[in-house]
């Protein structure tokens, strides 16, 4: 059972805007039958102002689906073409008083059926076709990397359950939930570069303790062991206890006399850059 | 608000004879049936008495052949894993595409663990092709697991041809039963199936009940493993007022299976034919010849079935639907799909299961409000419109 907000249940029940504009200055239909959820927006607009005067919609789908497009007609009634342009999947989520998270991809249908009818107006197909560079990353939904990628960047998405929840990319067979990690992974580090790294992700989101120790492992392996292990040496992972991290030292490392520099600003503080600043490694001799 | 409960395949409602069976064993009778003392130790008649209404209920030979668990997944998971600890040199299983999560992710989980797992297809009609399963048992099958009747569409698998195939081939066969015990009648004098789930709370006892039949001679190893209840074959100290539920249930069940094929077939058949004759673009999914007296599952081309669920709810009809939004997960039901119901129909299919509770009331209630529901949804639908 899905809990809806009380006003997604209200447009649920009596949705505003619900047939088609026989003579629509633009039409957006973006979804199928296929994929669960489809939507037909048709639009009235004065050409000279390019206000939007009238707005009709018509959806195949949830309880949401429906709620969605009839927020987006009442959202975009005396707009501008410009001003509705502006409106973002989150607008429309916002406007429902919130969705549950696996049902956002009815805002994002929502936000794409309202760009199709835009662009239908200055002159494109009504039917949007998948440009040249764009690849489909997800088959069994037909979702582009370039709607994932926007999808990621618009509502700051961090992991491929929250792609799947927007976009459905991932949600059918799963095969593609790889390719869309690397588009999460890529997208982000390029953001880091830019400097633009959204505050939220910079501070850390508290790890589980099962994130905790495959992290260390993940960090000891990619940054600690590759190095030791040129000079003979190299590490082992003992136990984790809250921050402190046991490590075994092994091969040219027992018995150096750098081992306690080694640990301290070596090991404890890549742990500290990757894993979390309060760590302290502590060395087991047994 | 008036409440129609038309969703008895997720569950029943605890019939009123069984809740007052139980009461005293959640009351003054709390005593543990292994203890020493005459308080606790006179409960265990009373699980024995339960037994016995069970098997009673399947035709079984001898009561000692049912156990009690706690659901019908951990019953399938006892046959399923029970099986393949006794033939450990066996590392295949064949089962159906359409299985109760309860078997199939225990299979999907087999098969992570290097077992080979062969799962049969359905035709449109939902129905098995026997020699396609007579091909794929091999030296190295251990097990043939295969549901007696299907939750979503109410479809009946041929157990009896399926268990002499797999007798035949000196193969253990367990049948998921949790659907069809209760609906339609069951003598396993006759029926060699080896292992037999079923579960409380489908056939009007509470939930956290279930029984496994283990045919004598079949080879078992407890999936549970404690104490020296059920005979050694599963641990855990019993749920005393579950079981004597369950024990109750199944005597009404008996009692009640001529009318589950009589009365509440002819309602089903009423409210499917009213359906089919009210709303266009509608169809069945699964054989109508193969199935269970209670259910039907029907599919509304063009609109979405969560939406269909929710209209239904405001007037207190409870159903549920195969759709991809209300499984939690973005595709629609694997069932309707491996029968290859079309893609305009499988998002808007809805199941009705009806139980001996439902009257010609309930019915004539569902037949007044669904047409107004899926016209209104259809006027809201961009595939709709078309065809009007």
């Amino acid at each position: 059972m899905w809990f809806y907000s009380d006003k997604v249940k209200e447009l649920f029940k009596n949705p505003q805007n619900v047939g088609e504009i026989k003579d629509a200055d633009a039409v957006g239909e973006v979804g199928n039958i296929i994929c669960g959820d489809a939507l037909r927006l048709t639009l009235k607009i004065d050409k000279k102002t390019d206000k939007i005067l009238d707005a009709k919609f018509q959806t195949f789908g949830c309880a949401s689906a429906i709620a969605s497009s009839s927020a987006l007609t009442e959202m975009i009634k005396g707009k501008t073409i410009d001003e509705a342009a502006r409106i973002t999947n989150k607008d429309i989520a916002d406007y429902l008083g919130g969705l549950p998270g696996e049902k956002m991809h009815c805002s994002v249908m929502g936000m794409e059926a309202l760009e199709a009818a835009i662009a239908n107006y200055r002159g494109a197909p009504v039917k949007k076709e998948t440009v040249g560079e764009e690849k489909i990353v997800c088959k069994c939904f037909s979702v582009t990397d370039k709607k994932i990628i926007r999808a990621i960047k618009e509502n700051n998405l961090k992991t491929v359950e929250e792609v799947t929840n927007y976009t459905k990319a991932g949600g059918g067979c799963g095969k593609c939930k790889p390719e869309i990690e690397k588009l999460l992974k890529e997208f982000w580090e390029k953001e880091a570069t830019k400097g633009v790294y959204p505050k939220e992700t910079l501070v850390k989101k508290k790890l589980t303790n099962l994130e905790k120790i495959s992290l260390i492992q993940e960090t000891l392996e990619r940054e600690i062991r590759t190095q030791l292990k040129q000079d003979g040496g190299d590490i082992e992972l003992v136990d984790v206890d809250g921050n402190k991290v046991y490590v075994r030292l092994l091969g040219t490392c027992l018995g150096c006399p750098a081992t306690g520099l080694t640990l301290k600003s070596f090991v404890e503080s890549k742990l500290k850059e990757f894993v979390d600043k309060d760590i302290i490694v502590e060395e087991v001799k047994e | 608000m008036k409440v129609v409960y038309v969703d008895n395949n997720a569950t029943t409602q605890v019939a009123p004879e069984v809740f007052e069976a139980i009461r005293p064993f959640l009351t003054d009778e709390y005593g543990n049936p292994s203890s020493m003392h005459t308080f606790g130790g006179k409960i265990a008649k009373y699980i024995e008495e339960a037994r016995k209404n069970v098997a009673d209920l399947l035709g079984a030979d001898d009561p000692q052949e049912i156990i009690f668990t706690s659901c019908g997944t951990e019953s399938d998971n006892t046959a399923i894993m029970s099986t393949l600890r006794s033939y450990p040199e066996k590392k295949h299983i064949i089962t159906t595409k359409v299985e109760h999560p309860a078997v199939l992710n225990v299979c999907k989980y087999l098969e992570g663990i290097g077992y080979r797992v062969t799962y049969l297809s359905i035709d449109d009609q939902g129905l098995l092709d026997l020699n396609e399963l007579k091909s794929a048992i091999d030296q190295d099958t251990a097990l043939i697991t295969i549901m007696y009747a299907n939750n979503e569409t109410g479809v009946i698998f041929p157990i009896e041809e399926i268990a002499e195939i797999a007798r035949q081939r000196g193969v253990v066969f367990h049948t998921d039963a949790v659907q069809a015990v209760g609906k339609i009648p069951f003598q396993l004098t006759k029926l060699p199936v080896d292992l037999l789930s079923l579960s409380g709370h489908k056939l009007h006892a509470p939930k956290g009940v279930g029984a496994l039949y283990i045919r004598k001679g079949t080879r078992f190893s407890p999936f549970m493993i404690g104490g020296h209840q059920e005979q050694g074959r599963r641990g855990g100290t019993e749920n005393v007022s579950g079981i004597v539920g369950l024990g109750v249930a199944c005597q009404l069940a008996k009692k009640f299976i001529k009318e589950e094929n009589t009365r509440v077939k002819s309602l089903r058949d009423k409210l499917e034919k009213a359906i089919l004759a009210k709303i266009p673009d509608t169809r069945v999914n699964g054989s109508l010849t193969s199935r269970l007296p209670n259910t039907t599952n029907i599919g509304f081309e063009f609109v979405e079935g969560e939406a269909i669920l929710l209209m239904l709810d405001e007037f207190g009809i409870a159903a549920s639907s195969g759709s991809a939004c209300t499984s939690g997960s973005l595709t629609p039901s694997h069932v309707l799909r491996a029968m290859g119901v079309p893609f305009t129909f499988v998002q808007g299919s809805i199941r009705f299961s009806l139980s001996r509770y439902n009257t010609e009331e309930d019915i004539d209630y569902i037949i007044d409000k669904l047409p107004t529901i899926i016209n209104r949804l259809r006027e809201i639908s961009p595939y709709g419109k078309t065809r009007h």
